[in-house]
């Protein structure tokens, strides 16, 4: 496939891995991928195995998913089970517990819950039924938003007034401040959030090796981006360098995407504080709809509980998020906490470490070397 | 974790390793077990031939019907008759949306879906039922239509339609139609297809491009906004099974990979022959078009639902028999070798990348593609 294949050449992807290994000097080195997507891609191709053993990654809290706290989840469901509403949300969302149940339980029970691709499709949908309520679900980084934010301009200038948004958009900059200021962690340098990136830019990031002396390399999604940005931060450690690069040149510019940012600016203003699963609040880091779209806000439109529920008890999310511990280290992970039936959010998504450590990553390395050699076709 | 942890400590690493072993094996084991009902209510989660359709299965169907040619729960059961012959039994239930999409029609894969599963256990498909659940309303020349599908897909496969029923639910209570079929064929006295004789060594083969059903029905929907030329492969697998036997006479095993795709059927055969399955992605058939909506749509095709591919277990030296005989027939032009059966990692299937890394490829907890059989 053109534009894809050129990304995941293994003969590039040897030089890489050889070229890491010889720049690193063995010296042990814990990058994070702050972004879900890389935690897909890195386990999806295989990566981690085939890293020099020096070379350890953590996975950190950028899954919009693995993020949104159960009292929101049973927001959305009361949101979902009021009479005449059309409940509309990402199917990462359907599986996603709340304190007793999921939305795809509640469709179930015989709520009117419907998967979409974009919020567009969920003002179609409004457009389509107007004598019903229809909520869109709104969740993700600065990725999603501006989606959000278009929908939400092109309700207004329709007048759809039987449209609104439960918005749980997050941003990327306070949880990563939150983990660099977190004191049982200990990493040698970020791979930066890549489509999050297409839309703030690299600017944002100056602050990682400023104040705390961390390098940060914003990267692509395909395996060889990841190799790369891997390449690029031994680079500048053994350089002794520290500073923001830029792996992923062919989507983001330094200033990002200046319109997108400037719709975000109309639609959304920040919440005072957020929650984040297992993160707990983080000031200044949820959105919520400005006033000039606040008759669309599904948060005061209706009666919304509100209630916080703690983080069941055996799961250890946040530290998962915050990349203390890995997937397996988790009391939980692969029994009570298995794809089918998940007690934490990162089991759910496909981005979420766990759930991808669980459905692709399942094995040792020495385990994976042996299966790697090669099967005979005759 | 401390630091020491990080630091290149050496006994503290295996200290790790082992700890890490000790986890993956603990959740091994828990995986092999059949997975539980936890649900109170049917979702859609429970069609999807998944981990939780396996768990609705168990503890509602085999509870209740539990017999000798059941427990095997394979696409069909083999029914040995006094005279010794032995039929392979098997039925299905099409209720995709929309009834018609590239490639064929409702008709078409409820004859398919069905004469397809009796091939798969060695047999020659030879009678089959319908019966039609009409929902007040549809248009007669509409089902004039779709039995004129069903007729044609039965003239391909070399059966008869021998009995049938007809219902009629109130609007709303149904889709359009659904239709409901059981097929019946004889199994060739040297025929014997069975999990159990999969060895380590054996290769895997595929009869062609993978994922082309699933992407055609979700692409018709026109839910995506993404337009591909990609139809469905709906076909009768009767005669390829035939040509396979008479090239490959030594085939151990037989799949057609419909839902859950050709990952699903894999991790079936690995957990009942307690194998691992290593695929090679590289080898992978699947259209350009295909990859590309699956790229776009973040699924894998290996888990898309194809309605006229088989996957075959063969010995080593059958291999390149096998593939030859199935690229000698019209409907596997593009069959390749895509894997091989060996010991371990037990009950696994994994797949070596084109990258050059692996991963695991477990079943799926739910369908990313609902309804579209």
């Amino acid at each position: 496939m053109r534009f894809v294949d050129e990304y995941r050449d293994p003969a590039a992807a040897r030089r890489a891995v050889e070229e890491i290994g010889i720049v690193s000097g063995g010296e042990h080195r814990k990058f994070m991928e702050v972004c879900g997507g890389h935690t897909h891609t890195i386990y999806k191709h295989g990566i981690e195995n085939v890293l020099p053993e020096n070379i350890e990654l953590v996975h950190g809290p950028g899954c919009p998913v693995c993020v949104i706290p159960m009292g929101r989840v049973d927001d959305a469901i009361n949101l979902a089970e009021q009479p005449g509403v059309i409940f509309t949300s990402f199917g990462d969302m359907m599986r996603v517990p709340g304190s007793t149940s999921n939305l795809l339980e509640a469709k179930a029970r015989g709520a009117d819950v419907r998967m979409v691709y974009s919020p567009l499709d969920a003002l179609r949908i409004a457009q389509a039924n107007p004598d019903r309520q229809v909520v869109f679900f709104a969740i993700g980084f600065e990725t999603t938003a501006p989606s959000t934010a278009i929908t939400l301009v092109k309700a207004k200038e329709a007048g759809v007034t039987n449209f609104s948004v439960f918005c749980n958009h997050v941003t990327i900059v306070p949880p990563l401040k939150a983990i660099l200021e977190s004191p049982d962690l200990r990493l040698d340098g970020f791979i930066g959030p890549g489509h999050v990136s297409t839309v703030i830019g690299n600017r944002p990031y100056r602050f990682v090796p400023a104040q705390y002396g961390k390098p940060l390399v914003t990267a692509g999604f395909e395996p060889l981006d990841i190799l790369q940005s891997i390449l690029m931060l031994v680079h500048q450690l053994r350089d002794g360098r520290c500073e923001v690069e830029n792996q992923y040149t062919r989507a983001v510019r330094d200033e990002g995407n200046v319109r997108a940012l400037q719709i975000l600016g109309e639609v959304f203003e920040l919440r005072p504080h957020f929650e984040w699963r297992g993160l707990g609040f983080i000031s200044h880091s949820g959105l919520k709809l400005s006033e000039a779209f606040a008759d669309w806000d599904a948060e005061l439109r209706f009666h919304v509980p509100g209630v916080r529920v703690a983080d069941p008890k055996a799961c250890q999310c946040g530290e998962v998020l915050k990349g203390v511990i890995k997937p397996w280290e988790c009391k939980v992970f692969g029994t009570a906490c298995t794809p089918e039936t998940p007690i934490g959010t990162c089991m759910v998504s496909s981005e979420g470490a766990c759930a991808a450590y669980y459905n692709y990553g399942r094995f040792t390395r020495d385990a994976a070397a042996s299966a790697r050699i090669p099967v005979r076709s005759a | 974790m401390s630091e020491a942890a990080a630091a290149p400590d050496e006994p503290e690493k295996d200290f790790r390793k082992s700890e890490e072993e000790a986890v993956l094996e603990r959740i091994e084991r828990f995986r092999r077990n059949r997975p539980r009902l936890r649900d109170d209510f049917i979702n859609s989660a429970h069609g999807a031939g998944g981990k939780a359709s396996a768990a609705l299965i168990d503890a509602v169907f085999v509870k209740a019907f539990a017999n000798e040619a059941l427990a095997p729960l394979t696409d069909g059961a083999v029914l040995t008759l006094p005279s010794g012959e032995r039929l392979a039994f098997s039925t299905d239930s099409s209720v995709v949306n929309p009834i018609r999409f590239p490639g064929g029609s409702i008709g078409h894969l409820a004859v398919h879906g069905t004469v397809n599963d009796v091939a798969m256990m060695g047999a020659v498909p030879a009678w089959v039922s319908a019966a039609f659940v009409l929902e007040d309303g549809f248009p007669v020349a509409e089902l004039r239509s779709i039995v004129a599908d069903m007729r044609e897909a039965a003239a391909n496969a070399g059966v008869q339609v021998v009995t049938g029923d007809t219902k009629v639910v109130n609007k709303g209570s149904a889709d359009g139609l659904y239709i409901c079929t059981a097929g019946v064929g004889v199994i060739p006295a040297d025929v014997h297809l069975d999990a159990r004789s999969v060895r380590p060594g054996d290769r895997v083969l595929v009869s062609g491009t993978i994922g082309d059903h699933g992407v055609a029905v979700m692409l018709a929907r026109g839910e995506l906004g993404i337009e591909a030329d990609i139809e469905s492969d709906t076909a009768p697998l009767g005669g390829l099974v035939s040509a396979l036997l008479a090239g490959a006479p030594g085939t151990r095993w037989l799949r057609d990979p419909t839902r859950g795709g050709v990952a699903t059927v894999c991790n079936e055969l690995a957990r009942d022959a307690d194998l691992a399955i290593i695929l090679d992605e590289v080898s992978l058939p699947v259209r350009p078009a295909v990859n590309g909506a699956c790229e776009i749509l973040g699924i894998d095709p290996l888990y898309v639902a194809n309605e006229g591919k088989l996957v075959a277990v063969v010995p080593p030296e059958q291999a390149e028999a096998a593939v030859v005989a199935l690229r000698s027939h019209p409907l596997g032009g593009d069959a390749a070798v895509i894997g091989e059966v060996r010991d371990d990692p037990p009950g696994m299937v994994v797949i070596n990348t084109g990258f050059g890394g692996n991963r695991v490829v477990d079943m799926l907890a739910g369908d990313p593609l609902p309804r579209i059989c």
